[in-house]
């Protein structure tokens, strides 16, 4: 048996799990002859748990908006800082050449260059995953262990049959999802994590605009974002996951979206 | 810089209950960790991506908790902590438990801030020695010899019966 002393900082290491794998056998044999430092640390431990009791309870409570309003206050002070002007006068042609003219995508990136107008689907879609990926507690209204009547509910409150894509094979599974409003509509948020609790959004509502677009990628506020506009119906996938894999993913989704009702 | 605003996002929580623990009541707290986003948000293009965003808040909250606190606006207003819950007292079935969560928060406001910070930062919010030295930009030795000295105050105080305990302190 080593004979090294024990001292406080070896009992502080044992209750904070800082302690060397060698030791462990060496402190615990300690504590087994000595009540009054058994004693010491389990009142230590106490301390810990009772400091949990206490103010755990603040891990729940929603983020005070004056906090949420800080952040969102300063994305749009230089939103789009890094795209200088000639790269957006490049996507204004491209938009052209694209065909898509008018519509709902120009009127988007409209108001993407006037920071200050009413905001974008996609600066919408932006906002909602940011609030609601930082809940802690309370990510989604209803889970996905109520899947069924999750699909169920969004699908009658948007009127039309939606489903909660499945994008296990991408890492990512269905957390929930919870109904919104913009522009006074009402929007389907489905939320998705991975093992490392990265989280993505779905945001979908119906949109005026006829005519269904390609993907259009957007990192202009930090996050990237896939959005799309599909048979009536806006669509975007957010996420802070690079492009490329974003890509693959908004794919899938797409797909799901487009099987056939069940 | 916009695309860390999801990892300041995901810290306010934390750092909401950490504030709420080290001033001794949510308003204060909630006040603390205003400024602390506002010099984040600031700061944000000093922040270095891939280093550890808790620790780097946590560090500026902190200094801004030292700075306020040395403005000399200093109250540790223990007696009147638990005014708001004089129904407390008509409780009997939950009484102990009760009261050794307002011990507890009795206790820690009793520690030098110093300890507090320590004992809240390991003890609560789970920061290693290491984190908890690049928060408060001290070497590990002093970490630990202010958690020794937290924690075995802390317990002292919290095995003095309250009627002492109000004695001694008012």
């Amino acid at each position: 048996m080593n004979n090294t002393p024990v001292t406080h900082d070896d009992l502080n290491r044992y209750v904070d799990s800082e302690l060397p794998a060698e030791d462990m056998a060496r402190i615990e044999a300690w504590l087994a002859e000595n009540p009054e430092d058994s004693a010491m640390v389990h009142s230590w431990r106490s301390q810990k748990n009772r400091m949990h009791e206490v103010y755990d309870s603040i891990l729940d409570e929603a983020i005070p908006p004056d906090m949420l309003t800080l952040l969102d206050k300063d994305q749009r002070r230089k939103p789009f800082g890094h795209t200088s002007s000639w790269m957006r006068m490049a996507a204004s042609i491209a938009i052209l050449l694209l065909g898509g003219g008018g519509g709902w995508f120009l009127h988007g990136w409209q108001s993407v260059n006037q920071p200050y107008a009413a905001t974008s689907f996609v600066q919408q879609a932006v906002g909602a995953h940011r609030v609601f990926v930082s809940e802690v507690r309370h990510p989604v209204e209803v889970g996905a262990d109520q899947q069924n009547h999750l699909v169920a509910w969004l699908s009658k409150r948007l009127g039309t049959p939606l489903r909660a894509p499945d994008i296990t094979a991408t890492g990512y599974s269905l957390v929930g999802g919870r109904l919104l409003s913009a522009n006074a509509l009402p929007v389907a948020l489905f939320m998705y994590e991975n093992a490392t609790g990265n989280r993505l959004t779905i945001y979908v509502r119906a949109t005026d605009t006829e005519e269904n677009t390609a993907f259009r990628f957007d990192d202009a506020e930090g996050l990237n974002a896939f959005y799309w506009v599909d048979d009536r119906f806006a669509y975007a996938l957010t996420g802070p996951v690079a492009r490329a894999d974003l890509m693959t993913i908004a794919h899938k989704v797409f797909a799901d979206f487009n099987q056939p009702a069940l | 810089m916009q695309q860390y605003h999801h990892l300041i996002a995901r810290q306010i929580p934390h750092l909401r209950r950490y504030a709420c623990a080290l001033t001794g009541n949510s308003t204060d707290g909630d006040d603390l960790v205003q400024e602390a986003l506002t010099r984040a948000l600031d700061r944000l293009h000093l922040w270095q991506p891939g280093s550890n965003m808790r620790a780097w808040i946590f560090s500026i909250l902190h200094n801004i908790f030292v700075n306020d606190m040395t403005r000399a606006n200093r109250r540790p207003d223990v007696v009147t902590l638990d005014d708001s819950h004089e129904d407390l007292h008509r409780v009997t079935a939950q009484q102990d438990a009760r009261h050794q969560l307002r011990d507890m928060q009795r206790a820690l406001r009793l520690l030098p801030d110093e300890q507090r910070q320590v004992v809240l930062l390991v003890g609560m919010e789970g920061a290693r020695y290491k984190e908890v030295a690049e928060i408060l930009d001290i070497p590990i030795g002093t970490v630990m010899s202010r958690l020794n000295r937290g924690r075995t105050a802390l317990r002292e105080l919290m095995l003095e019966n309250t009627d002492d305990f109000l004695r001694q302190i008012t």
